[in-house]
This record gives C-alpha cells, sequence and structure tokens, in this order.
C-alpha cells in the first residue's frame, strides 16, 4: 500500500485491464434502455413509498400549517404563516426549545464520556464482561412508557429514592423531584441519560471491534503506553462511530417525549416542556390542527436544517475515506 | 437519545403524527350486509373498577338481546381521549361509541362530519333523561347522551376530620381555611390536588370564580367566552390568599389525580390526606387504589363553601357529566338502541352501584348506595344554576388555554390577570 508502489504498478496495470467488449454502435441502445426500465422498475416501489409516507405528509403538514383548522371537517380559513409566527413568538415553545436544547448538551456532555468510558472498559477481557454488558444496555431495551412509569415511582414524594435517601443519612437533600420547578428538567435529563447512554456504549462497543488489535499491539511495541495507545490510536479511529452517535444522539434529543410526557406532562407550569409535548398539547389537545402542524413543521426543520449541517460539515469527512487515509 | 432515526424517518415522526394517525388501530364499526349483523366498537373511559365490568355486562345482555349487533368494549385511560378522538374522527374508520361530555368540546367535534345526529333517533325516550340532556345538544340537535351527570366538591375523611377535632364540615371559605390549620396541626394532609392534571386546579379556580359572580355574569361569560368581568380577577385573587395558606401536599405540582395510590385520590383513599375537591365518581376511582375495605364509610361529602363578600350563589355548582356519541359510519340505529338501553333503568341502577356518578335518568337514584352520594344528587337539584366545568363549557382550544393558565398560575408563574388574558388570546387566535 506504500506510495512507491502505485509506480511499479502502473505499467502491468494498464496491461490487466480487459480489451474493451466490441459492441456495435446500433444496439448500445438497447442495454440503456434496459437498464433505464431496470432502474424504474426497481427505484418506483420504493420512491411511491417515499413521496407518499416522507415527502407528501410534509407538504401536507406545512400547508395544514397555513389554515386555522380545528382538525375536524374541512381546512379553516387560509391564514399564510400566521401560525407559524405565532409559534415562533410563543414564550412557550422557546422555553421548550431551549429545554431540548439544554437536553441535547447533557446528553453529549454526558453519555459521550460515560458511553465512551463504560465501551472501553468492557471492552476488556475482564470478568463477568458479558453480564455488565447486558447490564448497561438493558434500559436501552425498555419500553419508554415503561422506564417512565418506573421512574414516576421512584421518584414519589416518600417514594423509593426518598426512602433510600433517608436510610442512608441524606434525608435533608430530599427534594420534590418531579414538582421543583427548577429540578424538573434535570429530573428528565437523570431518566433519559439512563435509558440511553447503553446505546452510546453499544454503538462505541461496535466501534472498538472494528480496530484491528495489532495496531495497539504495534503502538505497545514502539513503546506507547496504554494511555497514548487509547488516545493516539483507539479514540481517533472511533471518530466515525462517535460522530455517527452524536448524529442520532442529537436528533433524539431534539424529539424527546415518551419518559416527559409520562411522567410531568410537560409540566410543572411547562417547566420540563419540549418541543413534542408542546406539539401535543396544543395540537391534539387543543384541537388546534392548523397550529399543530405548523408546529410539527418547525420541529422538522430544525432537525433537518441541523442534519444537513453536520452531514456537510461533520460526516463529509468519514464518507470521504478519512478513516483509510489516516490509517494507510 | 432516542434509537436510531434518519432524517427521513424524523420528517415521517413530525407529519406523520398529524397525517397518519388517522389509520389507528382500533375502532370502526363493521356491517355485513348480507346477515344484518353489525360489530360496534365502543371507546370507554372506564379501564378499572365497577364500571368497567358494568360496561361489559351491558355490552353482552345488548347482545343478548339483540343477537345481529356485537358490541366490542375498549376502555382507553380517561385522558387519552382529548388526543385520540380528534385523529379518529378524521379518520374513515373512527370508533362507533366514544366518550363525550357535551358541551362546547362535542360543538368543536360536529363539523368533522363523522358525529352522528341522533335527534330523531332519540326522541322517543331522550325525555326519560330530563334537562340534563341539553348539555350534548349543539344547535337544538342531540348529538351525543349522557349515562351520568355530575357534581364537583369535597370528598373529606370523616376519621381525618375527627382526628383533628373538626366536628362539623366547613360552611365558609374561613372555616375551610381553619380547619387546614387544625389538620395541619394533627400533622395531616389537609388537601389533596393533582395539579399534574391541571383540570383539578381548574376546578379550584372555577368554584372561586362562581362565589365570587352573580350567575347572569357566569352566563354572560360563557356565551361570550369571555372572562373580562371583575369578578374573575377577584376569584384569583380570593384563590391567591387561600393557598398562601399552603393548604396541599408537598409535591402537589407534580401528583397524578387518579392513577396509582400516590395520586390525589390514592393519597385520601389511603388516609394520607383529608380531602379533595373533585367530581362524584371519586369514590368510585378510589375504591381500586387502597385496600381500606371501610373507605366507602369513612368517606364524607361536602359542597364548595361560601366565601364571603362574593357576589355569586352559595349554592352554585360546578358539574357536568358523562356521555357517549355515535359516529355516522356506525349502523346509527343499532347504536341509537344501545345508548337507550344505556339510560335505561336496570342499566342505570347498575352504573349508580358503581358509584362513579349521579344517574343520567331519575329513576335510577334511589340506587345510590352511599348515603353521601345521595346527599350530593340533593344537593345538586336544589342548585339554582349548574355550570358545565369551564374547559368543556368553552371551545377546546380555549378550554385548554385556560386549563394550562390555572395550573401555571398553580406553580406559581401566573397572576389571576394572566388567567384572563390568556383566555383572550387563546379566543382571538
Amino acid at each position: 500500500m506504500a506510495v512507491a508502489g502505485d509506480k511499479d504498478l502502473d505499467v502491468p496495470r494498464a496491461e490487466l485491464v480487459p480489451a474493451p467488449r466490441a459492441a456495435a454502435p446500433s444496439r448500445r441502445a438497447r442495454p440503456r434502455l434496459r437498464r433505464r426500465t431496470e432502474l424504474v422498475v426497481l427505484l418506483a416501489p420504493a420512491l411511491a413509498l417515499f413521496v407518499g409516507f416522507v415527502l407528501l405528509p410534509i407538504v401536507l403538514a406545512a400547508w395544514d400549517g397555513m389554515h386555522k383548522w380545528t382538525g375536524f371537517g374541512s381546512l379553516g380559513p387560509f391564514a399564510g404563516l400566521y401560525n407559524y409566527r405565532l409559534v415562533l413568538s410563543d414564550p412557550v415553545f422557546r422555553e421548550s426549545f431551549v429545554h431540548n436544547v439544554i437536553i441535547v448538551i447533557a446528553s453529549i456532555v454526558i453519555q459521550l464520556p460515560l458511553g465512551l468510558g463504560m465501551a472501553l472498559l468492557l471492552n476488556r477481557r475482564i470478568r463477568g464482561r458479558a453480564f455488565l454488558r447486558t447490564l448497561a444496555f438493558a434500559p436501552f431495551v425498555l419500553p419508554y412508557a415503561t422506564t417512565a412509569v418506573m421512574w414516576l415511582l421512584l421518584l414519589q414524594p416518600g417514594g423509593f429514592l426518598d426512602q433510600v435517601m433517608k436510610a442512608a443519612g441524606l434525608g435533608g437533600l430530599i427534594q420534590l423531584w418531579l414538582a421543583n420547578l427548577h429540578l424538573v428538567l434535570y429530573t428528565m435529563i437523570v431518566v433519559l441519560t439512563w435509558q440511553f447512554f447503553g446505546f452510546a456504549m453499544i454503538l462505541m462497543l461496535a466501534g472498538l471491534q472494528g480496530i484491528p488489535a495489532e495496531l495497539r499491539e504495534a503502538a505497545a511495541l514502539d513503546g506507547a503506553s496504554g494511555w497514548q495507545a487509547t488516545w493516539r490510536i483507539t479514540l481517533p479511529l472511533l471518530g466515525p462511530t462517535i460522530r455517527i452517535w452524536l448524529f442520532l444522539s442529537v436528533v433524539g434529543s431534539l424529539q424527546v417525549f415518551d419518559q416527559v410526557w409520562i411522567m410531568t406532562g410537560g409540566g410543572p407550569a411547562n417547566a420540563s416542556s419540549t418541543m413534542v409535548t408542546y406539539l401535543v398539547q396544543h395540537g391534539f389537545q387543543s384541537y388546534e390542527f392548523g397550529y399543530g402542524s405548523a408546529v410539527a413543521v418547525i420541529i422538522f426543520l430544525i432537525c433537518f436544517i441541523f442534519a444537513l449541517l453536520y452531514q456537510r460539515f461533520v460526516l463529509r469527512r468519514d464518507t470521504r475515506g478519512a478513516l483509510t487515509r489516516a490509517v494507510g | 437519545m432516542r434509537s436510531l432515526r434518519k432524517p427521513a424517518v424524523v420528517a415521517v415522526a413530525a407529519t406523520a403524527a398529524l397525517a397518519l394517525a388517522a389509520c389507528g388501530s382500533s375502532g370502526g364499526g363493521s356491517t355485513n350486509s348480507a346477515t344484518g349483523k353489525v360489530t360496534l366498537t365502543w371507546w370507554t373511559n372506564a379501564t378499572a373498577g365497577q364500571l368497567k365490568t358494568v360496561w361489559q355486562q351491558a355490552a353482552t345482555a345488548f347482545h343478548a338481546t339483540h343477537p345481529n349487533v356485537t358490541i366490542q368494549v375498549e376502555p382507553l385511560q380517561n385522558e387519552a381521549f382529548t388526543t385520540k378522538v380528534p385523529p379518529a374522527l378524521a379518520s374513515s374508520n373512527p370508533p362507533d361509541i366514544y366518550q363525550q361530555w357535551g358541551g362546547g368540546q362535542e360543538a368543536t367535534q360536529i363539523p368533522s362530519g363523522k358525529v352522528a345526529d341522533l335527534s330523531k333517533l332519540s326522541s322517543g325516550w331522550i325525555a326519560e333523561v330530563g334537562s340534563a340532556a341539553q348539555a350534548w345538544q349543539v344547535n337544538g340537535k342531540q348529538y351525543g347522551v349522557p349515562y351520568d351527570l355530575h357534581t364537583v366538591g369535597f370528598w373529606y375523611r370523616k376519621d381525618l376530620f375527627a382526628r383533628a377535632g373538626i366536628t362539623t364540615p366547613p360552611a365558609t371559605l374561613a372555616q375551610l381555611m381553619t380547619d387546614d390549620t387544625k389538620l395541619k396541626a394533627a400533622h395531616i394532609v389537609p388537601i389533596a390536588v393533582g395539579s399534574k392534571d391541571k383540570w383539578p386546579d381548574a376546578f379550584w379556580w372555577e368554584y372561586f370564580a362562581l362565589r365570587e359572580c352573580p350567575t347572569a355574569t357566569l352566563k354572560a361569560a360563557m356565551k361570550g367566552v369571555n372572562l373580562s368581568a371583575s369578578c374573575f380577577v377577584q376569584a384569583g385573587k380570593q384563590l391567591t390568599a387561600f393557598m398562601a395558606t399552603k393548604p396541599f401536599q408537598p409535591g402537589f405540582l407534580g401528583t397524578p389525580s387518579q392513577v396509582g395510590a400516590g395520586s390525589s385520590a390514592g393519597m385520601v383513599a389511603n388516609g394520607k390526606a383529608a380531602m379533595e375537591l373533585q367530581g362524584d365518581w371519586d369514590p368510585g376511582v378510589m375504591a381500586p387504589l387502597t385496600s381500606d375495605k371501610n373507605l366507602n364509610s369513612e368517606l364524607g361529602w361536602f359542597p364548595f363553601p361560601a366565601i364571603a363578600g362574593g357576589a355569586g350563589s352559595p349554592t352554585t355548582t360546578l358539574g357536568g357529566g358523562d356521555g357517549f356519541s355515535c359516529t355516522t359510519p356506525a349502523a346509527e340505529p343499532a347504536c341509537a338502541q344501545f345508548l337507550q338501553y344505556i339510560d335505561s333503568t336496570p342499566v342505570q341502577k347498575k352504573v349508580v352501584a358503581a358509584n362513579v356518578g349521579l344517574p343520567a335518568n331519575p329513576a335510577a337514584a334511589p340506587a345510590l348506595s352511599l348515603p353521601a352520594l345521595k346527599q350530593v344528587l340533593t344537593y345538586n337539584h336544589a342548585a339554582p344554576y349548574v355550570q358545565t366545568y369551564f374547559d368543556i363549557a368553552f371551545p377546546t382550544s380555549v378550554g385548554q388555554a385556560l386549563d394550562a393558565a390555572i395550573a401555571t398560575y398553580f406553580a406559581g408563574q401566573g397572576t389571576p390577570q394572566s388567567i384572563i388574558t390568556t383566555v383572550s388570546q387563546a379566543k382571538n387566535q
């Protein structure tokens, strides 16, 4: 794979190229037609599904968002961008957006080191490795609703957590975990971290499996310490995995709903509301489907713009083959 | 944080909720034209307790007398109706019979074209239900039929009142505040409230409004969807003063009203709080939340106390009722017959025995088992005016905004004026 080899190969490579097939110009039209037909036949079902279930709903939602519509009967009067302006100027929606951003930051700052650390630890040959892996991953497999109900019971005033804290002599630190306006969002972040750090871990573990052991061995032979090998070899090679996890994590954090909805309903006083709980409250519960559609479209745009920018500026390196070049 | 999602899926997630949720899994009656057999799906909010059994029995019994009609009961959590009904009514496959609370909420649903007009089909028997059925009319047409009626008041535990040295339930707000102090002195939480659900907060604010505002003002406010009369702000100020005495359980902002032993109903049922302001359905909600066999004998009821200086009548009550609507794709005659059957005296007696409410059909009143419920019924009959819960009486978007504003106010983030402002904003949006 050395650069010098390329020159040596130059001549033989040319000889190795098979002679082009002799194809009469008049017959070339047929395979092209056939290829096009194949394309249409193979792509059409997927394309139809994509248009029908992805593009069309987005367009329809954007259109619905331009109407004052209760969700019953035909679309109400056309209102242009009125709903969109109203959403963006609503302090509750802005507050919900800020909550989502806090959740995004918290998930990166907490889950990434936690997931990565656990993955590095559980990638080693230690006793009970399989058991520990399962244990750490188990919360992610639980249905979100189950997680929410379970934590709801644990966090009740005078509930399990409070009892444990009391028994441990920490009674003075007991808080109203779900009723304190200043605390409830962070309580939710703990629950979300508990549920999702296993996902970060399993992804990092998979990434670690893909890094050849020889590289670390070679580094060790060259006198690198374990820490140096991790920092200079393992982590850079884990880059693509980390970047993908980051993407999934951010998009997921922007859409958090289930746990929050069940545990707090976005309350008290919107202290734990997220963009999607706002959507459900203002779209479904208030029978304002025009307004709700506008909220949905805005959430979509936020996620979509993030996704595009992330693909363009962060993930591009991975798709370009940055990895192989770095290794080579 | 959430599982694997690509941008395309994000799009679906964001929009499908609105565009595709209509394809719900359940609902939709099917008629086999060859045999004339009909299956009706029935969404009820009775997920536990005796009422669930009563409805199942009613469905079975109706099938026995109408072999061509099969009724499939599908219980849903009470809170799920607000989110499930709109997409269901927008779909071509709505449930045939569903929970209906009447008022402005019902009126909001009519433009869907899916709610069946039962005026003709019910004309022969709706009179038995009495004037209560009017709350399920929109523009004079009967779109729903009630099966029970409700009155909001205080449910309290006699044993805890006795322990605190309270001999008679409070008749004025001042007495209620004195009793709160006595209960606290006896280390008992005076009042439980399920603020997580928002509407229990609204009961409080609305009752203060009922005591502060004359009946004519209330009627005008409901008709014009307008709370600008000064008595509504006054009500909020009175409530602020009351809440400053900290009458509720610690952490009430996170407490649900009906789910689990930690809910406000569960707290009263298990003797963790002395009382709560709730509908007459409360004994039925409490029963499955406790193992206390003596619950029914320990429970007492008293109406919302009078407020000194308030311009409202001290006997005006806050209430509403539960009912059902049929949807148009349903085999309407069969559905109407079933609703008639539910309002017949034998079924009404069973409904009443389940402690879920006061009978829609007055003929079943003698079946009320709890003495406290007989007291509620008497009080309700004597009331000069029964005000429907504001969130049901108002158009849904305004009602929901009002509940949210009151809940925010309960969390200390609003003012008496902000509640009124929210309503006028929601109305004009």
